[in-house]
Formats: C-alpha cells, structure tokens, sequence
C-alpha cells in the first residue's frame, strides 16, 4: 500500500520524502488544480527541482491537474499536462474527461488517476473511465462506507485510492457548487473552496464573526475555537435550532480502518493538505509510516495507538477527528 | 424555445406526485423529466410506478424523460439503474457516469443532466460521441461560459449535434453527500431516516445567524437558499438555449412556466424579489445575487 503525502510547496514535498511518503502529490501555480491558493504550489523551475528530488530518493511524483478545463482557455489544461509530462511526473491526477482523453493519446505510458473531483462512487462509473481512458487509479470521494468500498475494491478493474486523513470534505467531490453560489467560484471553475479572498473576520458584541463574501458563516463566542469559515462547516439555524446543519469542523481520521484497507486491497492511502504547512506534512506522514510499518510487521496485532491519534488530532480541523463516510453512523 | 420541467427534487407522497404530472399534462410544457434523483430511498414511487406513470404522460402529448440519481453508491442502486436505462421507450437523463455507461452499453442516446461534470466542447464532444443528444449545463455556469463553449465548437470545427438546455428556475441543486441532512437536522441516523424528507415538500430552510436564507436541505441534497429565476433573461436566450428548465416547487410551479412563456421576448417582466429571488450564475457573479 502507497503512502501518498501532499506538498503545496518544496519544503513540504521534502519533508514528506524524508518522513516516509511512497509519493507526494503537488499542483502547478495556477488554476488547473483543486489547491489554487496564494503563495502554494509549483512553477516550472520548481516542478523540476521537485521531480529531481523525489526520484533521486526513489519515490513517485504524481501531479493534479483535476479542475475542468476553461473553454475559452482549454490549451492551459492541455499545457498542464504538457508540463507535467516533461518534467517526469509518474501520475496525472486528472478530472476533465477532454484532459483525461489528451492524456491518453498523448502520453499514454504516463499513469492516469482519475481525480477525487470526477466523482467516481460505483462500478459503473469506473467502467465508464475503464473504457475510455483506461486509468491506472481511481480516487474515491469521500461518500462511501468502509463496507461499500470493500465491495467495490472486489470487483472494480482498476486499483483504488482512498482519502485516509485530512480535512473532511462532506459533499461528493466534484458535485458541490455551494462556493459558487457564496461567491462566484468553485473548486471546479477555479480550484478554490470557500477562498481566502472572501473571508472576513470581525469582532462584534455577538462574538468575532466570520464571513464569507458578505455571508455569515459562523459567530464565535469568547473560549470558542474559530476555524476557517468554509461555508459547509459554519453555524445556521434550521427553524429554530442553532447548530451545524451539514458539518462541524472536523477532520478525517482512518488510521483505525487501515486493516479493513489493506484487506480491500487498496492500492494507495491519501492524506489531504497541500495547503498545509510543511509541519504538518511532517507529522502527518510521520504517523502514517508507522502506522503502515506497524500492520506489515504484524497485521494481527494492529491497534491504533494513543499516541498517534494524539498527534493527528493536534493537528486536525477543530482539534477533532471523524471516520467520516467510512462509518455508517456518521451518514 | 421550448420548456421542461425538470424532475420533483423532493420527496412528495405517491398521491401528490401523480396529483401533479396530471395537471403538468393539461400545462405548457414540452418536456417533462421524471423520476428520482436525490435519494433510493424515497419509495414511494418504484421504477415501474415511473415507467407507468412516464406512459401515461407521454400519452398526453408531451415528450417524456426519465431522470436518474446522481449519487450511486451501492449495487442495489446501480440495478435500478439499469431497469431505468433498459425501459425501451423513453430517454433518460444521466446524472452520473453510471447512467452513461450503461445507455451506451446498451447504444442508447440521452441526456447529460446539471449533475454532469461538462465545462468545455471537447467534453461535450465525447459525449456526443457516446450518444448524448442534449446537455442541461451545470447550475454553476454562465451565459458567457456557454457562449465559450459554443465558440470553442466554432473554432475547432465540431459539429454540435445535441440541443442545450438550461436550468431556469427553481432552488438549484448544488451539492450530494453520503450524509442525510434532513435526517441530521431531525436528529436521526440516516439508516433509521424514516424518510422524514416526506414531512418537507420543499425542503428545509437553513438561515444564518442573521437570518439570511442560504440553503435549503433536501435530503442528501443541499439547494441554494433563494429561488433561482431567469424569467427575465429569457431574451438573452434566444438563439443560444433550445430549453428551458422549470424545476417544480409544486403545482403552483405550472402557473410559473405560464409566466416565463409569456415573457420571452421580455413583454411581461416577471416580479422577481432580492432575498428571495437570484440568477446570479446566468450573469457569470455569485450563485445568490440578483442582477435586475
């Protein structure tokens, strides 16, 4: 099972090599992927320097390029690619159907991984890329149970990749305009959730409110932990019920489920973050290698320890941890 | 221009669903899409109930569609999916690749539904290639974004084969998760959901700490806050979207589709209300506002 490790940055893409990661994956500096924040992500001159450190220590690159495509600028997609091809990337992490076909054709010995946000959740779905674009991977979004993902790792004709650890998107990626409706962009339109551009913080008599292009997000009472005002996550009222409607601030946390993974054969376990600081990435990974270390060595007596959901709950979204979609119950 | 009406998003007893495509029959439509799109567990209406009642509309004159879900997660799902695309006499509307799949499988055409992920030509010509005749763009996109679409068919020389069609009016459809919130806000596990969506025809409404309508859950299913209406961008449709989707609130919706048919060419202006009201994403802003 791959360890794969985000990098919005080369600090945090060393750091994730020196501490274990089988791959790292990263995203150009511009609109084509799913992290287009300011000051993250790779150009040219560092793409290079990323690629030639990852292979020296022989470990995998893989790239995301897994917004969709502009049609009045469609060439800077396929550029995308270009680029990635160039400097040596191992994987594309692709979503647009038109970039999955240009990749294809023209690379077609670069491995394809059909992007989280192509939201691809049940057989038929796979077949569909299967058939077209013939992939090396699919990235389930965050929707399935751990039993559904069982059952669709038996007879899927591609291997699987799953999101392990990391802020917890709640919608099926790929399918959620609600950025859009707040504030004109998408992760899908422009690589962006909720986007930082759009944020305000103001300390009120109710409390430091958040807001997102003018919207209320949240209001936070003095002691109260005041996390980033993605929309999904702030307070509303449903009649007359304050409370988080679609979901607390929290992050995904399977380091629990990895023997039900490896026993699905999952070919990868993601962790989200690109937009992290190279400590985390470090912690994170830190864990992550142990933990996968830990199962090889001896599956049986596999047990999560303490002292590593300690540490990724420091590190997590509201200071919590859930097993998201993966468990039932939180359904 | 022609006008649809989309499929009922929300869960409405066996009764009042039939209560209503009655008297869409008798209405303006063209179009009428039906069927569930949201959630497999909303019973009351089984595939052969659909088909059944997709038959009896057909007879009336109006072109039939069938929808399907846009979120499928279990095998159970994906075989009422194939008796759908299998019912030998009507369309379908894909909502997910699945559906697309399994029309092509079969070398049936269809519709690619607002849940589709098409944002350029290139995209639109694979799936016309796999046999789609029509494309409700996604809610999310613009006037100006399907003016790109059309020019990069232009300038690639693809010959587009396929009608387009817009969603127009109606709560917008903008996200699915594995997660019930309608459920949640009842407090139950979505396993034990009693699909209590059945108890909120339209939804329920989600307000800020200021009262500001932003969404409205409708099971695994979130929905803008405000009623998207481009009852008065009609005119700047003319030549460029071939349909215009009406996405029923209820009977009253009818009178609705009466009201945009009269304001085509922009003769009767429609009473659209700010906090209410938006069709920002036609004018290329945020979903919310409302451009007058």
């Amino acid at each position: 099972m791959e360890l794969l490790c985000p990098a919005g940055s080369l600090p945090a893409l060393k750091t994730a090599i020196d501490n274990g990661a089988d791959a790292v994956y990263i995203g150009l500096k511009d609109d084509t992927n799913a992290r287009h924040f300011a000051g993250l992500n790779f150009n040219e001159k560092r793409l290079f320097e990323a690629s030639d450190y990852v292979h020296r220590k022989g470990k995998k690159l893989h790239i995301a390029i897994n917004t969709f495509a502009h049609p009045d600028n469609f060439s800077r997609w396929q550029n995308a690619v270009d680029m990635a091809a160039n400097i040596g990337a191992d994987a594309l992490i692709l979503a647009d159907l038109a970039i999955l076909d240009y990749a294809a054709e023209k690379y077609p010995d670069i491995e394809r991984h059909v992007s989280v946000q192509a939201s691809s959740t049940n057989i038929e779905s796979i077949k569909f890329y299967h058939n077209n674009f013939k992939p090396h991977r699919i990235v389930l979004p965050r929707v399935l149970s751990i039993h559904q993902v069982k059952q669709l790792a038996q007879v899927s004709p591609i291997p699987l990749e799953v999101f392990a650890f990391g802020s917890l998107c709640i919608m099926a990626e790929g399918r959620c305009y609600l950025s859009s409706y707040l504030t004109g962009e998408s992760p899908n339109t422009v690589g962006a959730c909720s986007p930082a551009k759009f944020v305000r913080w103001e300390e009120t008599e109710r409390g430091l409110e958040s807001r997102l292009n003018n919207v209320l997000i949240d209001c936070h009472k003095k002691g109260e932990n005041a996390g980033y005002p993605t929309l999904c996550k702030g307070r509303y009222f449903v009649e007359n019920t304050l409370y988080h409607p679609i979901e607390e601030p929290t992050s995904l946390n399977t380091i629990e489920l990895l023997p039900d993974l490896f026993s699905a054969n999952i070919a990868s376990v993601k962790i989200e973050g690109r937009q992290r600081s190279p400590a985390y990435v470090e912690q994170v990974t830190r864990v992550w290698r142990q933990a996968i270390d830990r199962y090889l060595m001896n599956p049986h007596a596999y047990q999560a320890e303490k002292q590593w959901m300690d540490i990724l709950g420091s590190v997590s979204e509201g200071s919590q941890t859930t097993l998201g979609a993966y468990h039932r119950k939180w359904q | 221009m022609k006008y649809a009406l989309g499929p009922i998003l929300y869960y409405w007893p066996k009764i009042e669903t039939e209560k209503f495509y009655h008297a869409a029959m008798q209405s303006e439509a063209d179009i009428i899409y039906m069927g569930e799109t949201v959630c497999t567990k909303r019973r009351e209406m089984k595939v052969a109930d659909w088909i059944a009642l997709a038959k009896e509309v057909s007879n009336s004159g109006k072109q039939v569609i069938l929808s399907t879900l846009a979120l499928l997660e279990a095998a159970s799902e994906i075989n009422e999916m194939r008796q759908l695309v299998n019912n030998g006499e009507f369309l379908i509307e894909a909502n997910d690749l699945a559906a697309i799949n399994l029309a092509q499988e079969h070398r049936l055409p269809f519709v690619a539904g607002p849940a589709i992920n098409c944002y350029n030509a290139l995209t639109l010509k694979l799936l016309q290639k796999q046999g789609m005749i029509r494309w409700c763009m996604p809610v999310e996109l613009s006037r100006d974004w399907l003016l790109n679409v059309l020019h990069q068919f232009e300038s690639l020389k693809i010959q587009r084969q396929f009608e387009i069609e817009v969603f127009s009016y109606g709560y917008l459809p903008l996200a699915y998760s594995a997660r019930c919130f309608t459920a949640r806000s009842e407090d139950r596990p979505k396993d034990k959901c009693e699909t209590c969506c059945i108890k909120y025809p339209t939804g329920r409404e989600v307000f800020s700490q200021e009262q500001q309508k932003v969404f409205v859950l409708n099971g695994i299913q979130t929905q803008s806050g405000y009623c998207y209406n481009l009852g008065n961008n009609l005119k700047d449709m003319q030549g460029l979207v071939d349909i215009v989707r009406l996405s029923p609130q209820g009977i009253e919706t009818l009178a609705m589709l009466q009201q945009f048919k009269a304001n085509e060419t922009g003769q009767v202006p429609i009473k659209i209300i700010s906090k209410h009201d938006c069709n920002g994403y036609w004018n290329g802003i945020a979903g919310l506002e409302l451009t007058k």
